[in-house]
């Protein structure tokens, strides 16, 4: 399309492209540097030794807060909540590709759920547990407050993803004698399959990172990032900066596993 | 990510003869069920909730039914909470425009610039990954940057512009604006770059052999039709600033104040039909806000 040889503007768009790339990274790479402070280092450069030192500490119970408990809820949280989330949008994706009666008050109060601030979500639902009478938890209140949040975008992604879905490889299979369950299984499930995989990754990544609507219908037991904002008040040493690393080294491994899962679905698809 | 246009797929479908069959509508119900459910329970009886409330007396201990107004004139009547929800509105118009800005840059830049759609994928995929990682961690990364010890003070001490290290860099409404920037401008280059992924280049040709410079392109052809995809970023910047209050009280040192904030304060001293006044008028003027929104573009249409 453009054979034209680069303009200017491409120039100054492209230095401008990289200086924001520098900005979304530059201070996750320092804190990641930091973490491999020395045991004297402290919380700013320059570096003191180089030492896996508070990558040690961060074992340690008594140096932190419950770093293990809060990991293995998090990582729990975020599983049911991936699965739940791929799930129901799904289903609902498939729902809206009829005309029914509350379709377009349903699509809404899915927009809803995203703008509504998520401090009031939280105050809502700590509310509802207190006049019910049950004790809020990570695994109750708390999943409930991050599908609200997850839900949303799963639904979506699966409202866009079936927009460009033609009916008609549908059509050609029920032609062919297939059964409804057959068309889906056969036909439909591996077409979105690639999308259903981003739903989930975006179901886990937000519910492993969630923090404003956890926060007040956690309960006693917290969850990762609920640990690390305890962290940011009272923990005055890289251990801090060693949690972040490893955390985000986590979730960097989530996001290559997927996004391969995508690619090597996507090619197996063309190549087919 | 998406380039190719939408199609209309809700035709009525076949009804089949043999076997049992609901009919189609009853599918689609049950289908929609789970998503109605889940939302009516944490969303929408919680807001019900919270609008019931706000209307009860409470003091240190308990919240007792009733139906007082005072829970609204107390906070209405404040002068605190009228400079709160300045404050709130000072953050939400500095942070659009500058997500705005950026946003649209760096979404022209990888929607026209870039020649290949792999490198498009990849660039965009660089993009996206930092916004799938722990906003608390990003937010606290700045900390070792912007400290009174940190690279930018020690840069600026070091090069002799400055003889003591600058204190407003950290802790500071700067602080909070740049963390925002740097958390939410993702939500606005993804819609604005799904927009303008979806732009007919035949358009942009049109213009360019009518004589049209590439400024001109840009002003009147490229800008106007990503209206849809700022509108939508727009949505997305404008509810996560009013909704904030771990940044500006991560950011700020405690310095500064936003009505969510206020909230959870309220909050923590158990002052829940107060924080559920709050949460009613801060959920009616971020709806409105909201509307005005949707008034330009159709949601539903755009993705």
């Amino acid at each position: 399309m453009h054979r034209e040889p680069r303009s200017r503007e491409f120039y100054v768009l492209a230095i401008f492209f990289a200086l924001f790339v520098v900005f979304l990274y530059g201070p996750l790479s320092a804190i990641i540097i930091l973490s491999f402070q020395g045991p004297n280092g402290g919380l700013t450069f320059p570096l003191n030794g180089v030492s896996l030192h508070w990558f040690a500490n961060l074992m340690q119970t008594q140096a932190v807060g419950d770093f293990g408990g809060s990991f293995r809820r998090s990582l729990a949280l975020g599983l049911s909540v991936m699965v739940v989330t791929v799930l129901v949008s799904l289903l609902a994706g498939l729902a809206f590709r009829r005309r029914f009666l509350g379709a377009t008050p349903l699509f809404y109060l899915s927009v809803a759920s995203l703008v509504v601030p998520s401090i009031i979500v939280s105050l809502g639902i700590g509310v509802l547990f207190q006049q019910l009478g049950i004790q809020p938890a990570w695994y109750s209140s708390a999943f409930g407050a991050q599908l609200t949040w997850t839900l949303p975008f799963g639904v979506l992604i699966m409202f866009a993803v079936f927009n460009r879905f033609s009916p008609a490889y549908e059509e050609a299979a029920r032609d062919l004698g297939a059964s409804s369950w057959q068309t889906f299984l056969h036909v439909v499930l591996p077409m979105i399959a690639p999308s259903l995989i981003g739903v989930g990754l975006f179901g886990f990544s937000l519910s492993y990172d969630e923090f404003a609507r956890t926060l007040m219908t956690a309960g006693t037991y917290n969850t990762l990032p609920l640990e690390i904002y305890a962290m940011t008040t009272n923990v005055t040493t890289p251990v801090l900066y060693a949690l972040g690393t490893v955390t985000t080294l986590f979730s960097f491994l989530v996001i290559a596993v997927t996004v391969g899962a995508i690619f090597y679905l996507n090619r197996r698809r063309t190549r087919a | 990510m998406a380039t190719m246009t939408s199609t209309e797929t809700d035709k009525p479908q076949r009804a089949r003869s043999e076997g049992f069959r609901f009919p189609p509508t009853f599918a689609a119900y049950l289908q929609a069920l789970p998503l109605f459910l889940i939302l009516g329970a944490f969303l929408l009886l919680p807001l019900l909730l919270i609008a019931v409330v706000s209307f009860w007396d409470y003091d240190f201990a308990a919240m007792y039914p009733d139906f007082v107004t005072f829970n609204y004139t107390e906070t209405l009547g404040s002068w605190v909470t009228w400079q709160t929800y300045l404050n709130t509105l000072k953050f939400a118009v500095i942070v659009w425009l500058i997500t705005l800005f950026v946003g649209f840059w760096v979404a022209y830049f990888l929607a026209f610039h870039v020649r290949t759609s792999s490198m498009q994928m990849v660039l965009f995929l660089i993009c996206t990954v930092p916004f799938l990682t722990s906003n608390i961690i990003r937010m606290i990364s700045w900390i070792p940057v912007l400290g009174r010890n940190g690279l930018v003070n020690s840069a600026l001490v070091e090069a002799g512009l400055v003889s003591a290290p600058v204190e407003w860099l950290l802790y500071s409404d700067f602080a909070v604006v740049l963390a925002m920037v740097h958390l939410y401008t993702l939500f606005m280059v993804t819609p604005i770059f799904n927009t303008l992924m979806r732009i007919d280049r035949a358009l942009v040709e049109a213009a360019r052999d009518a004589g049209a410079s590439s400024f001109q392109v840009l002003i009147n052809v490229i800008l106007p039709l990503a209206k849809p995809g700022m509108a939508i970023g727009t949505i997305f910047v404008v509810t996560l600033v009013m909704a904030d209050f771990s940044t500006v009280q991560v950011m700020s040192g405690g310095q500064s104040a936003s009505v969510a904030l206020m909230m959870k304060n309220q909050m923590s001293l158990l002052q829940y039909p107060a924080a559920a006044a709050n949460a009613v008028v801060l959920l009616v003027l971020v709806l409105m806000m909201v509307a005005g929104i949707l008034r330009i573009v159709d949601i539903r249409k755009e993705l």
